[in-house]
């Protein structure tokens, strides 16, 4: 297709970030430093009106002489994407504010658009260029965000560690994407799937590229950055690697396995297979062991990357919904969750369990929020999170792999020892001071509430899988 | 809409109600008169169900409602009820009642309370009406995991640990049930090319023999868990004693059932081949559990331990008659959940009463208080001699219908596992009439016990509701067996026709 105004409508995701882009560069340079709440405020009108056009009707076709491609499914997963970075700039808005952050607001929002844009392009990609530029443009920024607060050593470290093992990863990719070409001839997805067999040579770059995206995706036994730097991101990043990245990373490996790799399907189900068990299971030891809860909700969120590969492996239709209803679930939950961590942590500079100790007696509401984030991450019902851990295990088991169902739901039941001792500080243990009561600011409450009622309808409301069902 | 939805929508209305009270006060009213509401829709069941088998309705499920929830997968939300569903429905309001006023006095966040309980109430109404085993599922989930709160916040001694152990255990559980679950799903295909959770379709598809023989132990094992199955049974006398009145009437009472009739509903009913080739392991099993729970309790001294091992052996006693696989065993088997059902909640509501009197659970610490309590310890004689089988109360005609169907068995392994059972009998009148005598009899121990309360209005309330209940069962046995019985028939046809000359 050529690149007319129907070529524009099909990238209008990243088009109209690109703008939004723009537009805040050229309004921040126009504010006054003591002016900057304006640039906040302006910066999330227009992304949530980029959510909202995404959510426009949307057709399918494909640009750049099959380069990008865009279905109603990709469009759907940019979307899922984009609801989470608004809550999560929804979440960040007090932090923001106070006196250390208020003159770099701009530099946050343009970082953290920009890695849209290279999710979405890497979503839409259609070959391994696309592909390559998308994820480099998805990570570069991201290490300048883990390192945001340049004044905290810990949040230095972290983005010195990020890029490092980035770059690492981005390597061993390249050199996987490298011998795929080699063997190949093309780097075009449809070229690249039909003289895909199962050669010696074929299997190497394959595992490479494994390899690169466990790393993305923190995956045991690449995992070893994700506790580090979750723990020394200012926590509203952290909130944003353990959902939007993971989510782009696990998308764009299911549609690349489904897609390209669907000849080496024996081997990749083996692989997933061993990968999905160690990831659940040393996840959920090391959680097990952790106080601060920003390494905590890291290992909880590898362990939940081993639950996704699941539904990954239960190919076929099944499988990617699964895998999309999950993510749009997770992302609910899993930022219910931080959106507490981040209130309080923003308010009383806490984020170690024992200070959660007797919170529900002064701060019930945050409370019951956690405990519901908490429950859907363990898979309890009438939560959403039942229903999303339920078809990851549903299309595992329709491949016949009930052995692997068995140590996800026994993995499952351990990880919900984990969350209960959360929910055990809040409710049950007693505490002399307890974090006193605080009102949190009105777009941390707008964020929570948003993300309660996602919890709850997501599950309940079969629609909503019908819908994702008959997009895959 | 059935009128069986009425039975999820009154404890969810009722919750709702309880969010808008200002106090545990207005708080216990809501759920007492929620939980009445959901008692006289019990009985209203019940009769409804009566007029239409009078009416010459032999449907096996009766009250039928399907509504469509994640078609590709089809998955529904499908009801009904038999003759045991309606009974378990009519024993689960009534604890659940009986337990409201058990906890009248609640006071430490006495709204949570209320609403944790019957949230937990929810989930196992919810486990009875349903015939699909995806919201099966769910709401035995459901139902599981406010113990965790309940016993975690409301709890005594070493409550934490015990909440962790029971809800892990639980957990545990469900996570083989899901696997037998998810396996029984994949194998049965449906005309049109899409699998079902539904019940009545699966019996009709007749499970493969390989794949009865590989997921019934996941089924079976899954639910028996929370059916207090040796050995997996540790999580029960610890967390029954720790946990708050209330909670221990429901787990024990009510909870515990859906154990027992999981195994009998889908894992025995779905997969009769297996269940016929593997009972003689859950046989020893249960033999072991029955004997063992008996004996346990005559060592314990914690009025809680000695009814929570008595919990132990009594449904073992349920899973063992449900593996005799005839009609009278398995009819006594759903009395005795019954009969067990009420008889444990009374005791947990006495036990409760009496430690809020005296503050100390330790029979050697109390003596003599049929002096001082007359009404509790008359209902705790009364609640006794029920466990351990006197006629004209419900114990007896459980036990006795049990022990009739089991020795329908002529071969010498059901013979000896059948007598090695009914030894049982003997050691429950050691332990009952032990405590008896030394809790209730003889001279007051302490002179603090001389001016303790006899029961307030509402524990009559509460434990009249389960003693009128029992001797009912007791007095007019017919009537349950009746209603029981006129369900089993499709349940013994499956297993006695897939028989396949496995014998002892």
């Amino acid at each position: 297709m050529e690149m007319n105004f129907a070529g524009l409508l099909l990238m209008r995701q990243e088009l109209l970030l690109a703008v939004t882009i723009l537009i805040i560069l050229i309004v921040d340079m126009a504010t006054a430093d003591h002016k900057k709440h304006q640039v906040i405020h302006l910066a999330l009108l227009l992304f949530g009106a980029v959510t909202v056009a995404g959510f426009l009707p949307s057709t399918s076709g494909s640009l750049f002489g099959g380069m990008y491609n865009a279905t109603p499914m990709l469009t759907m997963m940019k979307n899922i994407l984009n609801v989470a970075l608004l809550v999560v700039l929804l979440q960040s808005v007090k932090w923001l504010l106070k006196d250390e952050n208020h003159h770099k607001a701009s530099e946050y929002f343009i970082l953290l658009f920009s890695t849209l844009i290279g999710m979405d392009y890497m979503i839409s990609s259609g070959d391994f260029l696309m592909f390559y530029i998308g994820l480099e443009l998805a990570t570069i920024p991201a290490t300048v965000l883990v390192a945001f607060e340049k004044t905290r050593n810990t949040s230095a470290e972290a983005g010195i560690k990020f890029i490092f093992s980035s770059a690492l990863s981005s390597g061993i990719l390249l050199m996987g994407l490298s011998i795929i070409y080699g063997t190949s001839g093309s780097i075009y997805f449809a070229d690249v799937q039909s003289a895909f067999g199962n050669s010696k040579l074929h299997l190497l770059g394959f595992i490479f590229f494994i390899s690169g995206m466990g790393f993305k995706i923190s995956l045991v036994p690449f995992h070893f950055w994700a506790a580090d730097v979750y723990e020394g991101a200012p926590v509203n990043i952290t909130a944003y690697l353990s959902v939007i990245s993971k989510g782009a990373a696990v998308f764009i490996l299911t549609i690349l396995l489904y897609k390209v790799f669907s000849n080496l399907k024996e081997t990749w189900e083996t692989l997933l297979y061993v990968l999905s068990v160690s990831t659940m299971t040393i996840a959920n030891l090391f959680a097990i062991r952790q106080n601060n809860l920003k390494r905590f909700m890291a290992f909880s969120s590898i362990a939940q990357a081993g639950f996704i590969l699941l539904g990954i492996m239960g190919a076929d239709g099944a499988g990617m919904t699964a895998v999309v209803y999950f993510m749009l679930v997770y992302v609910f939950t899993n930022l219910a969750a931080f959106g507490v961590i981040s209130s309080i942590s923003h308010e009383s500079g806490n984020e170690t369990i024992s200070s959660y100790n007797g919170l529900y007696r002064t701060n019930p509401l945050l409370s019951l929020t956690m405990m519901l984030a908490l429950f859907s991450l363990a898979g309890i019902p009438p939560v959403a999170g039942f229903f999303g851990k339920f078809f990851l295990f549903t299309a595992a088991a329709s491949r016949g792999y009930y052995i692997l169902v068995l140590i996800a739901v026994l993995n499952a039941t351990i990880s919900l020892y984990y969350y209960l001792r959360v929910i055990k500080a809040m409710f049950i243990d007693h505490n002399d001071q307890p974090i006193a009561w605080f009102k949190s600011d009105v777009f941390t409450r707008i964020s929570l509430l948003f993300c309660i009622f996602g919890v709850f309808l997501t599950g309940f409301f079969g629609m909503v899988y019908e819908y994702i069902f008959r997009l895959s | 809409m059935s009128i069986l939805w009425f039975f999820i929508l009154i404890p969810v209305l009722t919750i709702t109600g309880i969010l808008f009270t200002k106090d545990g006060r207005s708080a216990r009213v809501v759920a007492a008169s929620g939980m009445l509401v959901q008692l006289i829709l019990s009985v209203v069941l019940l009769f409804m169900y009566y007029a239409q088998r009078h009416a010459g309705n032999t449907a096996e499920m009766l009250f039928l409602s399907d509504y469509s929830w994640f078609p590709s997968l089809n998955i529904r939300f499908t009801t009904g009820v038999d003759g045991i569903a309606v009974s378990m429905i009519l024993l689960t309001s009534t604890v659940v009642f009986a337990g409201i006023f058990a906890s009248w006095e609640m006071e430490n966040l006495a709204r949570e309370f209320f609403i944790s309980l019957i949230t937990l109430a929810t989930g196992v109404f919810g486990f009875f009406i349903s015939i699909d085993l995806f919201t099966m599922f769910l709401f035995y989930e459901l139902a599981v995991i406010p113990m965790y709160l309940l016993i975690g916040i409301w709890g005594s001694g070493p409550k934490e640990y015990s909440a962790m152990k029971l809800t892990l255990m639980l957990m545990g559980g469900s996570a083989l049930l899901l696997v037998g679950l998810l396996g029984i799903y994949f194998n049965s295909t449906l005309e049109n090319g899409q699998h079902t959770f539904n019940l009545l379709q699966i019996a009709e598809l007749q499970l493969p023999v390989g794949v009865q023989r590989y997921f019934f132990p996941f089924t079976f094992v899954g639910f028996g868990v929370l059916g207090a199955l040796f050995p997996l049974h540790t999580w029960s006398p610890d967390g029954h004693a720790s946990a708050p009145t209330a909670v221990s009437m429901l787990h024990a009472g009510v909870l515990m059932k859906l154990g027992g009739y999981g195994c009998f509903r889908v894992a025995m009913y779905l997969m009769p081949t297996a269940a016929n080739e593997m009972a003689w392991i859950f046989i020893i099993l249960t033999t072991v559990s029955v004997v063992y729970g008996a004996f346990g309790a005559i060592w314990q001294k914690d009025l809680k331990y000695i009814n929570a091992y008595s919990s132990v052996s009594h449904c073992g006693l349920v899973i063992f008659a449900l593996l005799m696989m005839n009609k009278t065993s398995m009819n006594g088997a759903v009395i005795q959940m019954i009969s067990h059902g009420l008889m444990t909640a009374l005791f947990f509501a006495l036990i409760g009463m009496i430690y809020g009197r005296t503050h100390t659970r330790m029979i050697n610490e109390m003596g003599g208080l049929m002096k001082v309590i007359p009404f509790l310890s008359v209902a705790y004689v009364i609640a006794g001699l029920a466990s351990l089988g006197l006629p004209g109360l419900s114990g007896f005609v459980a036990e006795m219908t049990v022990f009739a169907g089991a020795f329908q068995h002529p071969d010498t392994f059901h013979r000896i596992a059948t007598i090695v059972v009914t030894t049982s009998i003997v050691v429950t009148a050691v332990y009952i009439l032990r405590v008896v005598g030394v809790l209730l009899l003889g001279p007051l121990k302490n002179d603090h016990f001389e001016h303790l309360r006899d029961a307030r209005w509402y524990e009559r309330l509460s434990a009249g509701t389960l003693l009128v209940a029992i001797a009912g069962i007791g007095i007019a046995p017919l009537w349950l067996s009746n209603l029981i019985g006129g369900s089993l028939g499709p349940y013994v046809t499956r297993l006695a026709g897939a028989i396949t000359g496995l014998n002892f």
